[in-house]
């Protein structure tokens, strides 16, 4: 993209530090990267990130709970899920993110639209709340007949000492039709949401997957992982695989139910959409069932085509390829036309983006297909190997912060290990490009000339959009309103601002259409008053009631 | 069917919540601190609180909602988070640049049993905070009461750090809102301004949560109370909490602590509770009621009067805040609505009296449910076995609307999904209209989508 501004990285870096006391200086400038690759090995610079929040600095970061309950079980629609806490944590997660679900008939359970929690009181903080969470669990049992009841810790229950996992055991010995389980995701562990996701993968892998062996019918078996189905991005997935032959065994955990859940490692290839939330699950399954995990990305009609094809690829199977050829080429005739017509008034266009722990990095595919440049981007919560790709791993220390984050023991299933792609196919695969169990990251594939920031503030945001006046800003809901209000369009890029799908080919036409909505609405010319580009006023007409005043006080 | 699972039979729940009517502590308290002038709300727990409840704020508002949070990690959820609130004392003054912070606590915290202004003190020893900036603090357990408990509390902290007794009385009342948004703030103020007298009002959101769009962001909008209006209302006339529950405390602590008579009424929702704010206003200040006021008062009347075939008889279940739902309740069956269901999450005896005594006065042969505390889950059902033909509540009973076909007016918090809350206020008799608007076009709008061709009409 030559011919565009170019901006001084360094001294906008400079300037988002100088203001900080010295103490938060130095933790920062290791979390505010210029993307330059080293010239030598053409690896991107190394960036700190997963570690603690500073206090008071205005994070964008939400806990635990909201990582576990809230982004990985949140979706399931048939898991009944109880949040054990005070009533706001089962509150704010109620209905709040978006992730749409069909059940397949009028019968199927959808608990989606409830609210479950054990609304604890003083009571219970002062002698304990197990008491009340069995109870809870056998109202819930008696009223909704559940197949599964998830049960969520929030900060004050790992602090009175409530086991939940043996309430779970004693309640599920009680019950033995409903499979009962329990999250240690109390909002104060790790540093952020993340360590909610490996809590959540943790226990839906020990306690969920695998309990049905059945096989679905179908060929081509995969499960989409790390896929929530926000704004019925899900959805579009499912049609596309629908289209080409692809059959879905289950998702995690977008459009999901438990029965699927429990099938999963019938699959032969997993495909893995948002690397941070979901990669423990991958590795995992690939260890006890030797179940083999892609990359994939469908944000982006370019990076859609180019999913499938590596879905094709890895099954190797003529008819396949020629069905997914097929609809590749008609899903891309509709998409080119859209893309055409809106790129003249996006090109050239800066963005911003700061999202969660994955769509920083895929939705920058989508800026690019209408001509627009990401000049600055980062993660709230991603860590190492999110920014710098999965070569990064073993040299990542785990601080005392996440330590308490268990780590499972893995081994491959006596009976059920069975490896789907031989030494030589994949040595094949890796030739046509396909790397297995492996991200390359964000920050390979960002221009140089662009800014990394890691668990941005309010502070830096601004210092930025002074600087740069991107023509689009993408973050969420706490940021909206105050992008806004610098007169700029802001996209929510998680819940997309209650519209979507932007997944596939469909998604990819509606994110063009809003783009261009966004960044060339009439609003924003509107902001500064015409009277504050007009000369001053020249009329006489006030000047004259003065007099006219001053004339009637005189005479009274 | 949405609620697939709600079902007409009743199964007495004591321990399970299901689709609650209340949220937590804290956010009242967040909402309460951003009614003061240059104030940051500081949330002392673990930073997904913080999180929530901007967002949840922001979504109600569609409005920037600033607050920072001592980011607590599981060792000073252990240890204590002194530490960590230290940091945020000097990071938030040195970025941030606010005036006053408030911080206020979670269940982590209130659990660990945090001392606040031990450590706050500890801050200003160590030079932490500026000469001339405050901080402050309410405890706000998540585990006791609802979000209206942590406004209360929050609001009360305004007087307990604020105030100052005095000798001199000065022409002034003092305004305790209850959990209102910033247009209903700005419509008492208006109201209680007519009178001719100084009004402070704390805390005031209009201003803050309610700012137009040009081009400059503020962290620190115009609106919000002065720190020195707070210390002034130790010499006020009187003070008005509007709300039993949400203003209550701050009120009385004011009489208690500086000799302000103060006197406690409902929120001036409706006809009746507008007249008896508007007849205090006029006794402690000893000023007739103004003939705006008055005229305001009469079109109420009008409009009701022109209206009452569409009103009269209507079965209506509420959902809401105990403080709304009392004067909401009485308006209703002043219009000689049926109000069959009601229900809120906070837990209260006090209500349930009162209530009970405003049915026996003003519809002595109706019964209707009622539980304090209840959830949506409890109100869908009763609707399955009485059905009604409007729900009064928040965004979250419009699940209850789809499910069952009824017509749906959003009143209370949080409204997520309408518009106009942010702009127009519910209280006084300006308010009283607009309730009138909302209610009789649901209705209207219902018969005009309904009706038989044949009775389609052009006038209603």
């Amino acid at each position: 993209m030559e011919g565009l501004e170019r901006f001084d990285l360094e001294k906008i870096r400079e300037e988002i530090l100088e203001r900080y006391p010295a103490k938060v200086a130095r933790k920062r400038a290791k979390q505010v990267v210029i993307n330059r690759k080293d010239p030598e090995t053409g690896t991107p610079p190394e960036i700190v990130a997963n570690v603690r929040t500073i206090p008071g600095i205005l994070t964008m970061r939400g806990c635990c709970y909201a990582g576990c309950k809230g982004v990985v079980l949140g979706p399931t629609r048939d898991i009944l899920q109880i949040t054990h806490g005070p009533i706001g944590c089962g509150f704010y997660s109620w209905l709040t993110r978006r992730n749409q679900t069909k059940p397949r008939t009028e019968e199927d359970q959808n608990f989606l639209p409830y609210a479950f929690t054990t609304d604890l009181t003083e009571n219970e903080i002062i002698f304990g709340g197990e008491k009340k969470l069995k109870a809870a669990i056998e109202e819930a049992i008696a009223a909704f007949h559940p197949k599964a009841i998830g049960i969520f810790a929030t900060c004050p229950v790992g602090l009175i000492g409530d086991d939940i996992h043996a309430v779970a055991k004693e309640m599920e010995e009680k019950y033995p039709e409903v499979n009962i389980f329990a999250f240690s995701c109390e909002g104060y562990k790790g540093v952020s949401q993340s360590a909610g996701h490996h809590i959540a993968n943790n226990k839906l892998f020990t306690d969920v997957v695998g309990l049905n062996d059945e096989v679905k019918e179908g060929r081509f078996k995969v499960n989409l992982l790390g896929e929530y189905n926000i704004g019925g991005d899900a959805f579009e997935v499912e049609r596309l695989f629908e289209r080409c032959g692809i059959t879905l065994v289950s998702t995690f955990s977008g459009n999901s139910c438990y029965e699927d859940l429990t099938r999963a490692h019938t699959a032969d290839l997993n495909l893995v959409m948002c690397h941070r939330s979901i990669n423990y699950m991958a590795e995992m399954m690939e260890k006890k069932y030797g179940i083999p995990w892609v990359k994939i990305n469908f944000l982006g009609a370019a990076a859609t085509a180019k999913s499938l094809r590596r879905i094709a690829a890895f099954f190797d199977d003529p008819e396949l390829t020629a069905r997914v050829e097929e609809v590749i080429s008609e899903e891309m005739a509709e998409v080119e036309k859209v893309r055409e017509e809106v790129y003249p008034r996006t090109e050239g266009k800066i963005a911003m983006l700061f999202v969660g722990g994955s769509r920083a990095h895929h939705y920058q595919a989508l800026f690019e297909e209408l001509g627009m440049r990401t000049v600055a981007a980062g993660y709230e919560f991603a860590h190492r190997d999110d920014y710098e790709g999965r070569r990064v791993l073993p040299y990542i220390k785990i601080d005392a912060d996440s330590r308490n984050i268990e780590e499972l023991e893995v081994g491959p299933d006596p009976v059920r290990y069975r490896p789907r792609v031989t030494q030589e196919q994949a040595e094949k695969l890796k030739a046509l490009g396909i790397e297995f169990m492996d991200y390359r990251g964000m920050m390979p594939e960002m221009d140089e000339e662009s800014l990394v920031i890691d668990d941005l503030n309010a502070y830096e945001a601004e210092v930025l959009i002074e600087r740069i006046r991107p023509h689009i800003f993408c973050a969420g809901i706490k940021e909206k309103y105050v992008i806004q209000k610098f007169g700029l369009p802001m996209k929510q890029l998680h819940n997309y601002d209650y519209s979507g799908p932007y997944a596939g080919f469909k998604g990819a036409i509606n994110f063009y259409r809003e783009i261009d909505r966004m960044v060339n609405s009439r609003i924003w010319q509107m902001v500064c008053p015409p009277w504050e580009k007009t000369a001053p006023l020249e009329g006489a007409y006030v000047k004259e009631r003065e007099e006219e005043s001053y004339a009637h006080a005189t005479h009274d | 069917m949405l609620m697939r699972h709600t079902t007409e039979k009743i199964v007495e729940r004591k321990n399970l919540v299901v689709n609650p009517v209340k949220t937590c502590q804290p956010i009242g308290a967040m909402y309460a601190a951003l009614g003061i002038h240059r104030c940051m709300p500081h949330s002392h727990g673990s930073q997904g609180c913080c999180a929530y409840h901007r967002s949840m704020l922001t979504r109600h508002y569609k409005e920037p909602v600033m607050a920072t949070t001592s980011s607590f990690t599981e060792g000073a959820s252990v240890f204590g988070g002194m530490g960590n609130l230290m940091d945020a004392i000097a990071n938030i003054f040195s970025l941030y640049d606010p005036d006053v912070i408030a911080v206020h606590t979670t269940c982590l915290s209130e659990t660990i049993g945090d001392d606040i202004p031990q450590i706050v003190k500890k801050a200003k020893d160590n030079g932490l905070i500026p000469r001339g900036k405050h901080v402050f603090h309410a405890n706000t357990p998540s585990y006791v009461g609802t979000h209206i408990t942590g406004y209360a509390s929050m609001v009360k902290a305004m007087v307990d750090y604020f105030a100052v007794p005095s000798r001199k009385r000065s022409d002034q009342i003092n305004l305790v809102p209850g959990f209102v948004d910033p247009p209903d703030m700005e419509e008492l103020r208006r109201i209680s301004s007519s009178f001719g007298v100084a009004v402070v009002m704390f805390p005031d959101t209009s201003g803050v949560l309610n700012t137009g769009l040009t081009g400059a962001f503020k962290m620190f909008p115009r609106g919000g109370t002065r720190v020195s209006e707070l210390v002034t209302a130790g010499e006020a006339i009187a003070t008005l909490g509007l709300g039993r529950f949400a203003a209550g405390p701050a009120a009385r602590a004011l009489d208690a602590k500086c000799g302000v008579p103060c006197e406690v009424l409902d929120l001036p929702l409706g006809l009746a509770a507008t007249d008896r704010f508007v007849m205090a206003l006029s006794r402690h200040t000893g000023v007739p009621v103004p003939e705006d006021i008055a005229e305001e008062r009469a079109r109420v009347v009008d409009l009701v009067a022109d209206m009452h075939q569409y009103l009269y008889g209507k079965r209506v279940a509420v959902a809401g805040d105990p403080d709304h739902l009392f004067p909401l309740v009485e308006f209703l069956l002043d219009l000689e609505m049926d109000v069959r269901h009601i229900v809120t999450g906070m837990q209260s005896k006090k209500i349930e009296r009162r209530m009970e005594e405003l049915f026996r006065e003003k519809a002595p042969d109706k019964r209707p449910n009622f539980a304090a505390p209840g959830d949506l889950f409890l109100l869908h059902q009763w609707i399955k076995n009485d059905p009604v033909d409007l729900i009064i509540g928040n965004t979250h009973t419009k699940y209850i609307a789809r499910d069952e076909n009824i017509p749906s007016v959003r009143v209370g918090f949080p409204i997520l999904d309408r518009v106009g809350h942010q702009y127009f206020p519910i209280v006084g008799y300006r308010g009283a209209v607009r309730l009138l608007e909302m209610i009789l076009n649901a209705f209207l709008e219902r018969v005009d989508a309904t009706v038989p061709e044949e009775s389609f009409e052009l006038v209603m």
